[in-house]
């Protein structure tokens, strides 16, 4: 029985219906985003299902308590505007739940109706509800526009607007801004820069938020998260390096035209090439050297790349999912050897296909690129049903393709329903691209296990 | 008053004080210690009203419940949601309705999702012509049956008519295109959304088929979404029996069969908040009676059963249930007798839906476990108190907003010969169109909790130590964090079934899995003081 049998290899144009998206909104982004700031509770200013939604996709994501609060519209509300809602609501969450920061993002629903946030918040000081040094940020999300990838971007950006400050502080500190990366990369993350010896602020931070102990001890606010204290010296900080055109470059931007603090703008550092890149301009802005240990971290990787490359080479791969995640991922599976030959993203940005583009050097030139309107799921089946490919990578949803086509799937992205590991082992850095490479490895492998004739069956491999 | 009530009580005031004053007041209300006096009167509880912003809520959206509950589950139907992209994207897959459609060739759209992907040229200029667009592309690509279209918050604020887009569409094309006025708005949780996907199949898809089916001892089967494979369960007990299913709503089901249901003899009713308004407008249009039934829990279906046979007065039905009920309940008290021992005396508390809170108590009893505090998420004061408190419950502005239909009786299929059988049984004592709700089946003295807040869910795991805890997502891992197990019950944790005979063995197996687990008892480092 096909899962998906309406999926023909017969495409007809749609410019108005979308079929298996590979998106989904902004809000959710902002949700996650905010996570990532110590003792933050984000707030989701629109009806209550935006944030029953947000906080289940993010759950069965990362399988960790993922708290929020909403404004709860009803229909007065939608005619009347949600001021009266915010104000209550943010004068409950600070009496019960005693967050540091309260994280605002917008809805549709909030965004049609034209609800100015500030100017709510400003009321809420005005009558006691914020207690002192406690605070409210907030960012836009209309659901309407972008996506989750943009809205995490949004709130990220609204970090910077709210905290950020320059002092006269020497600049002895680095930023790094990570993008809608799983916590076990945000680890990673930190890990390298300890290891090349830099005084890190990572932001938004989610690892010991969204990857947290089971010890019969419940913190509603776990210990991890940027803290206050910390974003605001992120103005301070001699440089930033902002990971991922789409999650991370328009805080990078607001951070260096608020504060002046020089913006290295980069890709993921997902795979060989963008980890050297990311490593080499740590190396040349901090003026360090990068030590061996890192070194034969990065040849570990060389090795094994070259040690598998029978397996890899000319295999077929369609990638699908968030835009950095993608130009990372093209670039590295053309440096393995392996063929992206279909690229799909739901997120809209001009941009796009000319990033993959130059970063797949004309090595791929029968490659397929769609993003932004109608470019869905349902149209890479398509293009899978005319010509098939060897593996995809993309998030749980490809399983439906995967099964019906008898494909592996490399679980990479988000959302990852049906499997863990994604918020316990980085993909980013050197050893992320061992991981990736050895989930890449195992599927073929064991694919050729599996389906080979009797007589073909390795031993060794 | 006794040290425990004293305590509860105490527990009540903890729950409330941090509240500021109106929150306090309004939950104060919503928080019952339970009492079960005579004719099965309760305290009365505040259910249905909005919940207080910034709560931290378990509630969802009147979308949801139209969109993600009822039509969900149905596999031909091309559920097009005109919005953003999210409200379509969070409702692909993610309540786990098993469907099996007859053959390869069915239509099957259960796995896809469809959006009008809403942009902010259209929230300004209006989604009705990318809407119409939509349509066409849905039929010219998919060629459905029929297509509904569901309207999300910023659809109902632009102003976009799907209804009138609906209709036109459906006189191009041909097919059954219907609108659901669902804004994520309406109402005050899931439940506006309910009744609104019960009012539109009643109007646009429920009597359209003219042809009676055959079979004998003809019903529907309404509230029960097939999550885990509930229906699969129920639908081979029914065929044991030798029942005829016309139609379930909605688990496993599919448009013929929505269209046929008039012709049904009996409406059951498992799922009394989500389906409760299709079972009376059938009664009011088609003379169908309706009862309540629960098939959650090997005691619970037996009764069930038994009031079936009961209906249908037949001996030979009689029969073959009586015969369905000893195979089965030999296997359930031998599953019982393995897991009791292990189970017993334990406690659990369910905060989950409209139903299942309540009907799940039944299955932890079979066990030997005690539920100690239970609440729904969306229900209605008939769901806690019983359907005697009907006629007192207040309509409010966020209710009043959800259109009652008119429904009255159908010149050529009423079934006066339904209605006069119904009186004759009723004559006879047998009890239709009834809900005795959940109050009077729990212990004096529980605590019995209306739209429960993470607050509230928090300090009863503190202070009562619940042996399981049974919610949705949103809740497990927090819960879990305790040290306490928490067991999803609107997905199962992609487990069950967990319906009829074989169901409650497979949650007799899960709960002492669940419970007794291992991992436990490994919580702490061996070098942690």
């Amino acid at each position: 029985m096909t899962l998906l049998r309406h999926t023909f290899d017969e495409i007809k144009p749609r410019k108005a219906l979308t079929v298996n998206s590979a998106k989904t909104c902004q809000p959710v982004g902002a949700m996650y985003a905010a996570l990532g700031i110590h003792r933050c509770l984000p707030h989701s200013h629109g009806s209550q299902g935006c944030c029953s939604y947000h906080r289940s996709a993010l759950t069965r994501h990362y399988k960790e308590p993922v708290m929020a609060a909403t404004s709860s519209f009803t229909e007065g509300a939608s005619v009347f505007g949600g001021q009266a809602n915010l104000l209550k609501g943010i004068e409950t969450i600070f009496q019960v739940y005693d967050p540091d920061v309260v994280a605002v993002h917008t809805t549709c629903l909030s965004e049609t109706i034209g609800d100015d946030i500030p100017q709510i918040v400003s009321k809420c000081n005005d009558k006691g509800f914020i207690p002192e040094g406690k605070l409210v940020i907030h960012c836009n999300t209309p659901s309407y526009v972008g996506s989750h990838v943009t809205g995490f971007a949004n709130m990220v950006t609204g970090m910077v607007k709210y905290l950020s400050t320059s002092t006269e502080t020497e600049a002895t500190r680095y930023n790094v801004i990570p993008g809608w990366v799983e916590p076990s990369d945000m680890r990673e993350l930190k890990r390298l820069m300890g290891v090349l010896g830099l005084d890190t602020i990572l932001f938004p931070d989610t690892s010991d938020v969204l990857d947290c102990e089971l010890d019969g001890e419940r913190d509603f606010y776990p210990d991890g998260g940027t803290t206050i204290e910390d974003l605001r010296a992120t103005g301070d900080s001699a440089a930033t390096f902002a990971l991922g055109a789409w999650a991370s470059k328009p805080a990078g931007e607001e951070l260096e035209s608020k504060c002046g603090v020089p913006t290295k703008h980069l890709d993921l550092p997902i795979g060989l090439r963008a980890t050297d890149r990311f490593i080499d301009a740590v190396r040349t802005t901090a003026g360090i050297e990068v030590p061996t240990e890192l070194t034969k971290e990065r040849g570990r990787l060389v090795d094994v790349m070259s040690d598998m490359h029978q397996y890899l080479h000319g295999k077929r791969v369609a990638l699908v999912g968030d835009p950095d995640q993608l130009v990372a991922l093209s670039e590295f599976c053309a440096d393995l050897d392996m063929r992206p030959v279909y690229i799909v993203s739901g997120t809209p940005g001009k941009a796009f296909e000319h990033d993959v583009l130059e970063r797949l050097e004309e090595r791929i030139p029968e490659v397929k690129i769609a993003n932004g309107a109608n470019a869905d799921m349902f149209l890479l089946h398509q293009w899978i049903k005319q010509e098939p490919v060897d593996m995809i990578i993309g998030n749980t949803y490809c399983k439906y393709i995967c099964r019906d086509e008898n494909i592996p799937l490399i679980r990479h992205g988000f959302p990852i329903l049906d499997r863990v590991g994604h918020s316990l082992f980085p993909t980013v850095g050197y050893m992320g691209a061992m991981r990736l490479l050895e989930k890449i490895l195992d599927a073929v492998m064991t694919k050729q296990d599996l389906e080979s004739d009797e007589e073909k069956v390795e031993l060794v491999m | 008053m006794s040290p425990e009530s004293a305590s509860i009580e105490a527990l009540k005031e903890e729950m409330t004080a941090i509240y500021p004053k109106k929150v306090a007041k309004k939950r104060n209300d919503q928080i019952m210690i339970n009492e079960v006096g005579e004719e099965d009167a309760v305290p009365e509880i505040k259910a249905n009203t909005r919940t207080a912003p910034g709560i931290i809520t378990q509630r969802g959206c009147c979308y949801a419940g139209c969109k993600g509950v009822v039509l969900g589950p149905t596999r031909d139907i091309v559920n097009l949601v005109h919005g953003p992209i999210g409200c379509s994207f969070y409702a692909w897959l993610t309540r786990r309705n098993q469907t099996r459609p007859p053959s390869e060739e069915s239509e099957n759209f259960m796995n896809y999702m469809f959006s009008t992907d809403l942009q902010d040229d259209e929230i300004i200029f209006g989604g009705e012509k990318k809407l119409a667009e939509a349509i066409r592309e849905v039929y010219d690509i998919f060629q459905p049956k029929a297509i509904g279209v569901f309207s999300t918050c910023p659809v109902g604020l632009i102003g976009d008519d799907v209804h009138a887009v609906s209709r036109q569409m459906s006189e191009e094309l041909g097919i059954n295109i219907f609108g659901f006025s669902c804004e994520g708005y309406k109402g005050v949780s899931q439940s506006a959304g309910h009744h609104i996907a019960n009012n539109q199949l009643f109007k646009h898809v429920i009597g359209n088929g003219q042809e009676v089916p055959e079979g004998e001892f003809k019903i529907n089967l309404l509230g029960e979404y097939n999550i885990g494979g509930d229906a699969f369960v129920l639908e081979d007990i029914f065929e044991r029996c030798g029942i005829t299913l016309l139609s379930t709503f909605s688990g496993n089901s599919s448009i013929a069969q929505f269209e046929s249901s008039h012709h049904a003899d009996l409406n059951l009713v498992m799922c009394h908040r989500s389906i409760n308004y299709i079972a009376e407008m059938i009664e009011e249009k088609y003379g169908t009676p309706w009862f309540k039934v629960n098939f959650i829990g090997a005691e619970g279906t037996a009764k069930s059963l038994r009031k079936i046979a009961e209906y249908f007065d037949d001996d030979g039905l009689r029969e073959r249930v009586e015969t369905v009920i000893a195979e089965e309940m030999a296997k359930v008290e031998a599953a019982q007798k393995v897991y009791r021992p292990k189970l017993e005396g334990k406690t659990a508390m369910l905060f989950v839906g409209g139903s299942r809170a309540h009907h799940y108590q039944d299955l932890f009893s079979e066990i030997g476990m005690e539920t100690i505090s239970a609440g729904y998420e969306f229900a209605h004061r008939d769901d806690y108190e019983g359907r005697k408190v009907l006629p007192n419950i207040k309509m409010d502005a966020d209710s009043r907003n959800i259109e009652e239909l008119t429904v009255s009786k159908d010149p050529e299929g009423y079934r006066e010969d339904r209605a006069e059988y119904k009186k004759a049984k009723e004559d006879e004592g047998f009890e239709f169109s009834d809900y005795k709700g959940m109050m009077p089946e729990m212990k004096d003295g529980t605590l019995v909790i209306d739209d429960i807040s993470e607050h509230e869910t928090e300090l009863l795991l503190k202070r009562l130590k619940p042996d399981i805890f049974c919610a949705g997502i949103k809740e497990k891992y927090g819960v879990q964090k305790f040290g306490i197990p928490c067991k999803q019950l609107h997905s199962y944790d992609y487990g069950g079934p967990y319906a009829g005979f074989a169901g409650a063995i497979n949650f007799y197996e899960d709960i002492d899995r669940m419970v007794n687990a291992s991992v436990w008892k490994h919580l702490k480092a061996p070098w942690a003081g």
